[in-house]
C-alpha cells in the first residue's frame, strides 16, 4: 500500500514539476519559442480537448469543433475590430454564440451515432466554412486582420509572456472543468450513453438529451480556443476553419490520445514542435504527420498518453517484483473507436 | 448475454424521432426551389432569346456531374455496404486514378481507354493493399478504420503533391469524344465526353444491378451485406469477397478520377472535394444502398448546378453551402439516410 501511495505521490509530483516547467516557459525560452510553440500548442490543445472530451466521454468523434472555434473567433474578431467593442465583451459574445451554435449542432446531430455522427459534423464544419468564406461581413476569404487582444495581456508577438500565462490558466481551468463534469452524475450518464445507448434508454435516460448537452458543454471550450487563437495570431479567416484544419485537430487529438483529456495538449505540443522545426528539413511534412497518425491509430489507440500510461504500469509491476500490474491507474477507458454498429 | 443485447438492438428499431413536420417542410422547400428554377427558366417563353437554352445546358451539366458523382460514390457505398468501412481515403484513390491516367496518356502516349483501365487497376491495388495491411484486422471497429483511412489519405495526398505538382492539369479525352455534339435544338452543342460520362455512369449502375440481382457473386455479396457471419458459416470465403469488394470499390474511385481529370481537371485538394461530395451522395441516399447513391448523385448534381445559376445574385456565393445544408437536414430527419437501414 505504501508503495502505491508513494507512486501516486510520485505521479502527482511529476505532474507538478511538468506544470511548473510549462509555467516557466516564457522565462526559460526565447520569445520566438514562447509565441510560436507555446501559444499555438495551448490554443490548439484547447480546441482538441473539446474533441477529446466528446469522444472519450460521449463516444462522439466530431469534426465540427473547428466550426465552433471559428464562430467564436470570427465573431469576437469582427466585434472588436470593426464595431469597436471591448475585447473581453467581444470574446464573451463570441463564446456565447459558439455555445448557442453548439446547442443547435448537438441537437441536430444527437440522433446520429459513430460514423454518421462524424459525417453530420463534417457537414456542419463545411457549412460553417463556406458561410464564413462567402460572407463579406466576416471578411470572406481575407478574414479579419489586426485583432487586438486586451491591453492587459500585452503584445502576443513582441512580449508573449502574459498572453501565454493567460492561455495556460484557461487551459488548466478547462481541463479541471471538463474533468469535474466527467465525474458528476451527468458525466457518468454520458459515459453510459457512450457505452450502451440502448440500455441507457431502457433505464430511462434521455439519450439524445445527454448527447446534446455534452456537445453543448464542449462548445464554449472550442469557442474560447477560437478567441484565444484570434488574439494570439492577431487575425482569423475562413481558412482557419477549413476541412484540413478540422482534420488537423482530429489528428492532434488522436496523437495525444482520445482517452485522456491531457492527451489533447500533449498531441498539440507534439504537432506544434514538429510543425515548427521539422518543416525545415523535410518537404514532406504532411506525409510524416500521416505516418505518425497511422502508427498511433494502429499501435496505441490511447495515443502517446496511452503509451506513457502502459509504460508506467509496466514500471509499477517491475517495482513490485513481478506482481501482476495494478488495476488500471484511473478510469478503465475502453478503446475509443467504439463500433457504432453494436449489433454486429 | 452479449448475443441477447445484440439481438435486441437488431430487432428493435433504434428510437428515431418522428419529425413529419421537418420532412414535409424539406419537401416543400425543395419543390419551391424547383418551381423557382423553372419559373426563371421559362419566364421568357420557349424562343431562342429566352432562358431555355441556358436552362438545358445547366440541366445537362447537372446530369453529367451527377454521373461523375455516381461513379465514385458507387465504390464508396459498395465498400460501406459490405465491409462497414467508411473509406475516407476514397478521395485520395480517386485523385490517384486521375493522375495515373494523366501520366500514361501524356507521357507514355497510351490510348485513353487503356490508361483508364490501368488507372482503375492502380487505384484498386492501392485500396486492396490498404485493406489487407491496415483494415482487415480492425474489422468491426468502424471509427478506428475511419481514422486509419484519414491517415492514409493524408499520406497519399501529400505524396501525390510531391510527384505530380500543384498545377491543375487535365487529361486529353479520346479523339472521337473530343468534339462537341450537336443537340439538334436551339443550335446547342455539348461536349461529347461529358455525355459519355453520363453513359458510363448508367453502364456502371446497370452492371452493378445485374451482378447484384442476377449472378451468384451478387447473391453472395447480398448475403454478406445482410449477415456476414452466417454467410461465412455457409462456407463462403467472406474475406475473399471483402478483398474483391475493396478492390472494385477503389477501382471505381480511380475511374471517377479519370473522368473528373478529363472533364474537369486534377489538382491537389480535389481529393477532399470529391471525397466530401461522394460522402454527401452516399449519406443522402443511405450508406450501402446503390439506388440511394443514384438518387443522391442526381440531387447533388442538380442542386449544385441550379443553385450556382439561379440563386439571386446576392446569395449566389452561398451555393456551396446549400449542399451541406441538404445533407444536415436529411441526416437530422433520417439519421441513416433516405434508404439506409437502421443498424
Amino acid at each position: 500500500m505504501t508503495m502505491d501511495r508513494m507512486l501516486t505521490l510520485g505521479t502527482r509530483g511529476a505532474l507538478a514539476v511538468v506544470l511548473v516547467v510549462v509555467a516557466l516557459m516564457p522565462v526559460l525560452c526565447t520569445t520566438f519559442f514562447t509565441s510560436q510553440v507555446g501559444l499555438t500548442s495551448l490554443w490548439l490543445g484547447l480546441v482538441a480537448v473539446s474533441l477529446t472530451f466528446l469522444s472519450g466521454y460521449g463516444g462522439m468523434v466530431s469534426l465540427a469543433q473547428t466550426a465552433l472555434f471559428g464562430v467564436a473567433g470570427l465573431i469576437a474578431a469582427r466585434l472588436s475590430v470593426e464595431s469597436g467593442w471591448d475585447p473581453w465583451a467581444a470574446a464573451l459574445a463570441g463564446i456565447l454564440a459558439a455555445t448557442a451554435v453548439g446547442l443547435l449542432f448537438g441537437a441536430v446531430a444527437s440522433g446520429s451515432q459513430g460514423i454518421y455522427f462524424l459525417i453530420i459534423t463534417l457537414a456542419f464544419a463545411q457549412v460553417t466554412y463556406f458561410y464564413f468564406a462567402a460572407v463579406p461581413t466576416f471578411g470572406a476569404h481575407e478574414g479579419i486582420n489586426g485583432v487586438r487582444p486586451p491591453a492587459v495581456l500585452g503584445d502576443p508577438v513582441q512580449d508573449p509572456a502574459r498572453m501565454y500565462w493567460f492561455l495556460l490558466v484557461v487551459s488548466v481551468l478547462a481541463f479541471l472543468g471538463l474533468r469535474h463534469v466527467s465525474r458528476t452524475a451527468f458525466g457518468l450518464a454520458l459515459q453510459g450513453v457512450r457505452d450502451d445507448p440502448v440500455r441507457m434508454a431502457a433505464l430511462g435516460y434521455n439519450v439524445r438529451l445527454h448527447r446534446t448537452l455534452g456537445f453543448t458543454l464542449a462548445a464554449p471550450v472550442a469557442g474560447a480556443a477560437g478567441v484565444l487563437s484570434a488574439w494570439s495570431n492577431t487575425r482569423m479567416s475562413a481558412g482557419s476553419i477549413s476541412l484540413a484544419i478540422a482534420i488537423l485537430v482530429l489528428t492532434t487529438a488522436v496523437i495525444g490520445g482520445l482517452n485522456r483529456l491531457e492527451g489533447a495538449w500533449v498531441g498539440a505540443l507534439i504537432y506544434t514542435l514538429c510543425d515548427t522545426y521539422l518543416r525545415g528539413w523535410t518537404d514532406r511534412f504532411t506525409t510524416w504527420l500521416g505516418v505518425v497518425f497511422l502508427v498511433i491509430v494502429l499501435v496505441s489507440p490511447g495515443g502517446v498518453v496511452g503509451l506513457l500510461g502502459s509504460a508506467t504500469s509496466w514500471l509499477h509491476s517491475r517495482l513490485r517484483g513481478g506482481a501482476p500490474p495494478p488495476a488500471a491507474p484511473s478510469t478503465p477507458a475502453p478503446p475509443v473507436p467504439v463500433s457504432s454498429g453494436g449489433a454486429r | 448475454m452479449a448475443t441477447q443485447t445484440a439481438a435486441a438492438s437488431r430487432s428493435t428499431p433504434r428510437p428515431r424521432p418522428r419529425l413529419p413536420v421537418a420532412a414535409t417542410a424539406a419537401v416543400v422547400v425543395g419543390v419551391l426551389g424547383l418551381l423557382g428554377v423553372l419559373l426563371q427558366a421559362f419566364e421568357k417563353g420557349l424562343g431562342t432569346e429566352g432562358n431555355v437554352p441556358t436552362f438545358l445546358l445547366i440541366t445537362l451539366n447537372g446530369l453529367t456531374l451527377a454521373g461523375l458523382y455516381f461513379i465514385s460514390a458507387s465504390g464508396l457505398t459498395l465498400i460501406f455496404g459490405l465491409l462497414r468501412v467508411t473509406n475516407l481515403a476514397h478521395g485520395a484513390l480517386f485523385l490517384l486514378g486521375g493522375y495515373v491516367a494523366l501520366e500514361l496518356v501524356q507521357d507514355a502516349g497510351m490510348s485513353w481507354w487503356l490508361a483508364a483501365v490501368l488507372a482503375m487497376g492502380a487505384s484498386g491495388l492501392v485500396g486492396l493493399v490498404v485493406h489487407q495491411l491496415f483494415l482487415r484486422w480492425n474489422q468491426g471497429q468502424d471509427l478506428r478504420q475511419a481514422l486509419i483511412t484519414i491517415a492514409v489519405s493524408l499520406i497519399l495526398a501529400d505524396q501525390m503533391l510531391a510527384h505530380f505538382g500543384a498545377t491543375p492539369t487535365a487529361i486529353a479525352p479520346p479523339e472521337w469524344l473530343a468534339q462537341p455534339l450537336s443537340l439538334g435544338v436551339y443550335d446547342l452543342a455539348y461536349p461529347r465526353f461529358r455525355i459519355a460520362m453520363l453513359v458510363a455512369a448508367l453502364v456502371v449502375g446497370l452492371l452493378f444491378w445485374l451482378v447484384y440481382t442476377r449472378t451468384r457473386v451478387g447473391m453472395v455479396v447480398r448475403a454478406g451485406v445482410d449477415d456476414t457471419q452466417m454467410t461465412s458459416a455457409l462456407g463462403v470465403n467472406v474475406q475473399l469477397v471483402f478483398a474483391a469488394a475493396f478492390f472494385v470499390g477503389s477501382a471505381l474511385a480511380g475511374l471517377g478520377g479519370v473522368f473528373a481529370g478529363t472533364a474537369l481537371s486534377l489538382a491537389p485538394g480535389q481529393d477532399q472535394a470529391f471525397l466530401v461530395s461522394a460522402l454527401v451522395v452516399v449519406i443522402v441516399g443511405g450508406m450501402g444502398s446503390l439506388g440511394g447513391a443514384a438518387l443522391g448523385a442526381l440531387l447533388l448534381g442538380l442542386v449544385d448546378q441550379y443553385a450556382g445559376a439561379y440563386l439571386p445574385a446576392e446569395y449566389s456565393n452561398l451555393s456551396a453551402l446549400l449542399t451541406f445544408v441538404l445533407l444536415a437536414v436529411i441526416l437530422a430527419v433520417r439519421p441513416t439516410g433516405l434508404f439506409g437501414k437502421a443498424r
